[in-house]
């Protein structure tokens, strides 16, 4: 798991004209206006912007989760601007990772269990199956961790198995919303290690977030404010000579 | 995965788990006695019809047996008629009287049915032996107890009583040779049988070549209604009753037990259904966030419903033998109570078990867990993920 050159880099996401509008009433809000973008694969991307500015609104539809008025969303190389449910719902499980603010962890099952659910509904079994989830039980450092109820840990851990949740089917995309939102200071910095050594192992990762040591920890940075991406910055690292 | 996380969810909410499995177990219970009591009489009857092997009954023209006090006239020469027949293996004529035991405080009256021992499928001797003798009678516990008798004593006995005049006619020194339980008989009702020349002479001349009732068993293989037929056309005086025309008749009088049974079953399986769709709803809305995301990272939409139906159904499945056990309970002890109801025979049980209504009540609960668990999690499983996560987020 390295990353791959800028050189190397092709899009992994591909957004063209892309504008969401919300019915209120008997208005039409509209909460993205003609976005165009592209992330290429290996980027660390963060979007920042105030509240409603459109930028989970933007997240949700790279997700697949959310269907755009008009535009385009290619990820992966695939159209999935107008999946059908079921394709969304599987391409979803075997292309994209996502991480919540609130964790969303299933209260019931231990941290090793909710790891396995995605790998479970992509058909993974028995000894496979745990073994995956243990290692990345391992890479989020929670290897003695793995029985434990959500209930039974902290904020960091149980955002560390929604990370490792989200990695399990290893996905083309990590998309994160807010990831250290509900995390004390220490624990949000821990966060932002982990994200930038997912990144550094090769995984596209693009967050939405307030916290401005997250975006700084970003390679990129794209700004927006209702509903238009006002600025889309490089780190002076990553950008080309 | 999928039982994994619906044990999980069960067992988070024991006490509201708990008590849902009671509710539905309460309503499994009211659904199997109504099954049973829906079948129960007429299998019961039906059994009890056949308990002798006796297969066609033959009565005075026009009634039921024993519903009148009708009897058939010169019935020597018709169940000669009728043992001729090469279809028939046996039959067993039958006249139905009172039979009155002079006491200090009044004469104890009781049934008493004159028959032909060797071939009689009227009772089942408990202790002693037959009446074979002109002067012997066998008779139930009720009626020894109520004339103070045992096995071995005599007893004065007249076939007539006039209470005004306090004078018997057909009196007779019987001696009490066996201890029966009368099929037909109810529970608490005083029965006694003698030979049939005997009832007919304490009955005087005009009882002579009568029977109240002829009951007929067929060789193996002849056809009842058939046989009914051939003999309502060789003696057209009566009207002979096959099982299958009992069973039908009680079936008729017994429509409203079935109505009751059928409507009561339904209502109690509709309490069940909604107790376990109200339970599955709140369970459900707890977990709307966690179904969102669960659909959020690609676990398909049927999987949950499936989850959630397991549950439902796990409910249901453990609510079921509960639910079964209890029924049974229920129903020997409402069986205890309705057989006293007065002129039932003491054999005939309201609520019969049978497997099949146990199956019957289990499979109509599953199903019930089924449904009631497709609608809550459908519901849930087709919100639009991303509101549902906002919704969640801002609440």
């Amino acid at each position: 798991m390295t990353a791959p050159s800028m050189r190397d880099a092709r899009p992994i996401v591909e957004v063209r004209d892309l504008a969401r509008d919300y019915p209120m009433g008997d208005e039409i809000v509209p909460a993205l206006r003609g976005v165009s973008f592209t992330v290429e694969q290996g980027e660390y991307a963060a979007i920042v912007g105030p509240s409603g500015c459109g930028k989970s609104t933007l997240l949700n539809l790279l997700g697949v989760i959310d269907r755009p008025t008009t535009g385009t969303v290619t990820i992966a190389g695939e159209r999935v601007d107008a999946l059908t449910d079921a394709r969304a719902t599987d391409f979803r499980l075997r292309r994209i990772g996502f991480v919540f603010q609130r964790f969303y962890l299933m209260q019931a099952l231990t941290a090793r269990e909710n790891i396995e659910l995605p790998l479970a509904e992509a058909g993974l079994r028995g000894v496979a199956r745990r073994d995956r989830a243990r290692t990345l039980l391992e890479y989020v450092g929670l290897s003695r961790r793995e029985g434990h109820r959500p209930s039974q840990l902290s904020g960091g851990e149980q955002q560390r198995v929604a990370i490792a949740r989200a990695l399990a089917n290893e996905p083309k995309l990590l998309l994160a919303d807010e990831p250290t939102g509900e995390l004390d200071a220490r624990t949000g910095a821990e966060m932002i290690a982990l994200f930038q050594r997912l990144n550094a192992d090769g995984t596209t990762i693009v967050v939405v977030t307030h916290d401005e040591d997250l975006a700084r920890a970003a390679k990129r940075v794209i700004h927006m404010r209702d509903g238009s991406i006002v600025s889309d910055e490089r780190a002076a690292r990553d950008r080309a000579p | 995965m999928l039982f994994t996380l619906a044990f999980a969810s069960l067992v988070r909410h024991r006490a509201r788990t708990a008590l849902a499995v009671l509710g539905v177990a309460v309503s499994a219970a009211m659904l199997l006695d109504m099954v049973m009591l829906s079948s129960g009489m007429r299998e019961s009857f039906r059994s009890l019809l056949l308990s002798q092997g006796f297969q066609l009954r033959i009565a005075p023209k026009g009634t039921l047996p024993f519903d009148t006090e009708a009897t058939i006239r010169d019935a020597d020469s018709l169940v000669a008629l009728l043992r001729a027949l090469p279809q028939v293996d046996r039959v067993s004529p039958v006249l139905g009287g009172q039979l009155h035991v002079p006491r200090a405080s009044g004469a104890v009256t009781a049934a008493v049915l004159g028959l032909e021992p060797l071939v009689q499928g009227d009772y089942e001797l408990v202790d002693g032996r037959h009446p074979m003798a002109p002067d012997e009678l066998v008779a139930n516990d009720a009626m020894l107890r109520a004339i103070g008798r045992r096995v071995g004593d005599t007893v004065t006995a007249a076939a007539g009583y006039d209470a005004q005049l306090r004078g018997l006619s057909g009196v007779r020194l019987l001696h009490v040779v066996g201890r029966v339980r009368f099929i037909y008989m109810a529970a608490e009702q005083r029965g006694s049988a003698i030979p049939l020349a005997t009832l007919r002479a304490m009955q005087g001349p005009e009882a002579s070549s009568r029977v109240s009732l002829a009951m007929v068993r067929l060789r193996p293989g002849a056809n009842a209604d058939a046989m009914r037929a051939v003999v309502e056309r060789l003696v057209p005086r009566v009207t002979v009753v096959s099982t299958t025309d009992a069973i039908r008749q009680v079936d008729e009088r017994l429509s409203y037990f079935r109505q009751l049974a059928v409507i009561l079953g339904a209502v109690s399986l509709l309490v069940g259904f909604l107790l376990v769709t109200t339970l599955m709803t709140v369970s459900v809305n707890e977990r709307i966030g966690e179904i969102a995301v669960m659909r959020a990272i690609g676990v398909r939409r049927e999987r949950i419903v499936a989850q959630i139906v397991v549950e439902a159904g796990a409910i249901m499945l453990v609510a079921a033998p509960l639910g079964l056990a209890l029924g049974l309970v229920t129903a020997r002890y409402l069986n205890s109570i309705l057989a006293r109801f007065p002129g039932l025979p003491e054999r005939i049980d309201f609520f019969l078990f049978q497997p099949a209504s146990a199956w019957t009540a289990l499979g109509l609960l599953v199903l019930s867990g089924i449904l009631s668990g497709i609608y809550p999690s459908w519901r849930s499983a087709s919100l639009g993920i991303a509101p549902t996560l906002r919704r969640e987020a801002v609440g």
